[in-house]
């Protein structure tokens, strides 16, 4: 598989949210707005690289009985450590994901990357892996949050073009399911 | 390199190297983001203070601690040039939608509020979470109100016989946003009371000796005339 492909694949292909259907709890949890959604898309983007890197290099050293508990722990200090430099630095975006954040640590694809791809590939692809399938989770969490802020708030990026509130349940929890639902079968279509 | 057997002395030795090396870097980004993260919450309280009393931002402001209805009240008392322009008390209310709602009001020497704001809430968005400013002007209406000149001292909704007009669709976030206010405003007051009470006692006194002297004055007065 060359690198291009390894990057795409992310976005349309293999989209985490998408297609493979993980990580839905932050999906559907945070994504009221697009700032949100592209926030904890950016968010997990940096612990999946981090923990498919670092995976990548220790994968030989670990034995195979107690590889999941040290890709946890692998995992659960990148968020920590993404925790922390946002609370310190962007504490506007911390507070509206709030506990979403130490709940990247069970996402699903961080985990799965980890052990389907970064396990079993070099540093530089399981990078590339890393970099696309985050990439394209916060591109699903971003076209959903903003899909759910226009229809919900009448606004964009938290600029509001109708000056009015807006359709209720889309920044509900139900929106979510709803907005979810209509954009996996648009990209069903897409990828037929 | 052939891959490790699951000895073990390999595992244990695999666990306790990947645990020490996190700690040690967790360690370092804490040591790093400890001063930024404290910065931030200062600086948002004070952001909050100075909604609920404006001007908050020129002046020092004294912390006080107090334990009401198994939570914690702060109480900022804000002093500028040496004079008390107000006090912001931080309060909370565990009837919101969500659960606990944290709110903070201000509240002038006379105990009517100045203006009130939402720090942290689990309201739904869109509806419950219209109590705080940044979302909608809804807790103007508080600006002014004297608890102490409504029926019962009560601050409720218009539903409950009280002044206050609930969010629409939202009237359980107002009750809660009420009684914090509410709660807030009860201690505000009982430390005022405790306080003049503390104050009274020299004052008195001093009224008294002053008595007296104006007396003797007046005694010696009449005597040399």
């Amino acid at each position: 598989m060359n690198n291009l492909k390894n990057f795409t694949k992310g976005f349309i292909k293999e989209n985490p949210v998408f297609i493979l259907l993980l990580g839905l709890c932050p999906t559907l949890g945070v994504t009221t707005s697009a700032i949100n959604g592209l926030g904890m898309g950016l968010a997990t983007t940096f612990v999946l690289v981090g923990s498919n890197v670092v995976v990548a290099l220790v994968k030989k050293l670990i034995p195979d009985k107690v590889r999941i508990p040290s890709f946890i722990v692998i995992i659960a200090s990148f968020v920590t450590i993404i925790d922390l430099v946002m609370a310190g630095y962007v504490p506007a975006l911390y507070e509206s994901l709030g506990l979403f954040i130490p709940l990247i640590v069970v996402n699903c694809i961080v985990l799965g990357r980890a052990e389907a791809f970064a396990s079993k590939n070099t540093v530089f692809s399981s990078l590339i892996d890393g970099l696309g399938m985050g990439l394209g989770f916060a591109f699903a969490l971003t076209l959903l949050g903003a899909v759910r802020e226009i229809l919900g708030s009448y606004s964009i990026f938290g600029y509001k073009f109708i000056n009015t509130d807006g359709i209720l349940v889309f920044v509900l929890a139900p929106g979510a399911f709803f907005g979810l639902a209509y954009l996996i079968a648009l990209m069903k279509k897409i990828n037929k | 390199m052939a891959k490790k057997e699951s000895t073990f002395f390999n595992m244990t030795l695999t666990l306790f190297v990947i645990t020490a090396v996190a700690a040690v870097a967790l360690g370092y980004v804490y040591n790093i983001t400890k001063d930024p993260i404290q910065k931030a919450k200062d600086e948002k309280l004070k952001t909050a203070i100075n909604i609920v009393v404006p001007g908050a931002d020129k002046g020092t402001i004294e912390e006080s601690k107090l334990s009401v209805d198994g939570g914690e009240l702060v109480m900022y008392k804000v002093i500028v040039d040496g004079n008390c322009i107000g006090t912001a008390v931080k309060t909370f209310s565990n009837n919101g939608f969500g659960g606990l709602i944290t709110v903070m009001v201000g509240f002038d020497s006379e105990g009517k509020i100045i203006d009130s704001n939402v720090l942290e809430h689990k309201e739904t968005p869109g509806l419950g979470d219209k109590t705080s400013k940044s979302v909608a002007p809804w807790n103007e209406q508080f600006k002014g109100l004297d608890i102490s000149q409504m029926k019962d001292q009560m601050l409720k909704v218009t539903k409950d016989g009280g002044v206050v007009n609930a969010i629409t669709a939202a009237t359980i976030s107002s009750r809660a946003y009420c009684d914090a206010i509410q709660r807030g405003w009860k201690a505000y007051m009982d430390n005022i009371s405790k306080a003049v009470a503390e104050d009274k006692q020299p004052d008195t006194d001093e009224t008294v000796n002053e008595t007296e002297t104006d007396v003797e004055q007046i005694m010696e007065e009449t005597n040399n005339e």
